[in-house]
């Protein structure tokens, strides 16, 4: 029996770890961090945790969907999707492979997310961050905004290569 | 002719209309159709009354949900595509703090949640969104003002935010485990737009005789509201005396400092206006609101409520 569950763990695991994020296509769930924890709690019955990137995001119920959708197609006939806010999603999350896609992707992966303890300092100036071009791997890259095609990018230009591409903002 | 008239495909697997065949009918006018707070702890502190959890959540989620469709009102109207962009993600994460604030505040008090028509699939934040009056909202006065030009939404984004922040960066400690979770993750998106609206600020102030005029005239206009924004409501006192809420007094020091790094660097005074009196005493904590939240209310919510057992 014992042997039985971990191969039923391993088997629910391996299908929610082929679960993409929907807005990020080439990363997994798994890769991007959003995937906290997966169970088999019963017989057929599956728990999946999952934590928002932002308190809006609107790709929760894509995700949940998603889950239930490939766990289903697994043989799991219970798939129960959790909402896990605590700790909240951070960008240090995203797996190295994850980093590798996004980069492979076009899109500037983020680097180490700042301290959020205590009173978070007023910045007045751009964010300071080493940015390299997605393309051409130029270090010279300005900020155009820090809000982006989504809630967790920045917009970012290219000044060698002139390309605008999405930088994965660090929090 | 006829040869032109397509066959359904025999094999679902062929036809693109297979995959909306699926019946989830789901409510038609919310952000989800889930429970936001499914999995999460909601168990109420030892010692604390959960009525006045529910009142405190619902006053940090009306504030969050009538500032972002106010925000929202901006998405395809702003200067430029990047500044569009950036007011619709701060709305979109203030509706997102707003969602888990009306559902924490509907599994503190199930009695806050207005009864609906049997039938209706609306979760408790949706009912608490859509299906309440001007009076039984909760909100700050701050967050309801009709729109004015970018300068004011700047300014308006910048008061908010400050005061917002400077309360969650406690509410992050609250006895509460989910008002603590909403904290700790808001508190990362706060920072954000405050800082938007902050170099906003200081670009305006800055720039031309009119952005500099502009931006003080907006400034004049909401500092009115500011000090309303540190009151305390009783509701406030008694969720900060029992370890779950934060008293807004306790962080006007705070947050006027943060402020004043602002108008510092921007060279803007600050306002002389007056504060803006409550009618007999009451402000926009107590139900007392003016007129402009009535018409927003009636335009977010007519549909919801000509339709409450709507599904699609």
């Amino acid at each position: 029996m014992r042997l039985l569950s971990r191969t039923t763990l391993k088997q629910a695991r391996a299908a929610a770890g082929r679960v993409t994020d929907p807005e990020l296509p080439m990363l997994t769930l798994a890769d991007l961090g959003v995937l906290r924890d997966v169970d088999v709690v019963g017989d057929s019955h599956v728990v999946v945790d999952i934590t928002p990137t932002y308190s809006g995001c609107p790709a929760m119920a894509a995700m949940r969907d998603d889950l239930v959708r490939e766990l289903s197609g697994a043989g799991f006939d219970r798939v129960e999707v959790r909402v896990s806010l605590d700790p909240p999603w951070t960008t240090d999350w995203i797996t190295a492979e994850g980093r590798a896609a996004l980069a492979e992707a076009g899109i500037s992966p983020p680097g180490p997310a700042p301290s959020s303890d205590g009173p978070i300092p007023l910045t007045l100036q751009p964010m300071a961050r080493q940015v390299r071009c997605p393309q051409c791997d130029s270090p010279a890259t300005e900020l155009v905004s820090e809000f982006g095609s989504t809630a967790c990018k920045a917009q970012y230009r290219c000044t060698s290569c002139l390309e605008p591409f999405d930088h994965v903002k660090e929090i | 002719m006829t040869d032109h008239i397509q066959t359904p495909a025999e094999d679902e697997h062929d036809s693109a209309y297979a995959g909306l065949l699926v019946n989830d009918a789901h409510w038609a006018f919310g952000t989800d159709f889930e429970d936001p707070l499914a999995g999460v702890d909601t168990t109420i502190p030892e010692g604390v009354d959960g009525p006045t959890l529910a009142v405190y959540a619902l006053m940090l989620g009306d504030d969050a949900l009538v500032m972002s469709h106010r925000v929202s009102e901006w998405t395809s109207r702003a200067p430029d595509l990047e500044d569009d962009i950036a007011l619709s993600n701060i709305s979109l994460d203030l509706l997102g703090q707003a969602r888990l604030l009306l559902a924490r505040a509907a599994k503190a008090d199930g009695s806050v949640v207005p009864v609906l028509p049997e039938g209706s699939p609306a979760p408790p934040e949706d009912a608490l969104a859509y299906f309440r009056e001007s009076h039984a909202f909760r909100n700050v006065r701050l967050a309801e003002l009709d729109n004015g030009d970018f300068a004011e939404a700047t300014v308006r984004v910048l008061l908010f935010s400050v005061w917002r922040l400077a309360i969650w960066e406690r509410l992050r400690e609250s006895r509460d485990h989910v008002l603590a979770a909403v904290a700790t993750k808001g508190v990362k998106e706060l920072a954000y737009h405050r800082d938007y609206a902050a170099r906003w600020f200081v670009t305006l102030a800055r720039g031309t005789d009119e952005s500099r005029a502009r931006l003080v005239a907006a400034l004049d206009l909401l500092w009115p509201l500011w000090p309303e924004l540190f009151d305390t409501h009783p509701v406030e006192a008694a969720a900060a005396a029992s370890g779950v809420g934060v008293d807004p007094a306790g962080v006007r020091e705070a947050a006027e400092a943060v402020l004043d790094q602002v108008l510092a660097a921007a060279d803007v005074p600050r306002s002389e206006a007056p504060r803006r009196a409550g009618v007999l005493g009451r402000t926009g904590r107590d139900g007392t609101h003016g007129e402009p939240l009535g018409r927003m209310l009636a335009e977010m919510q007519s549909v919801a409520r000509a339709h409450p057992r709507g599904q699609w």
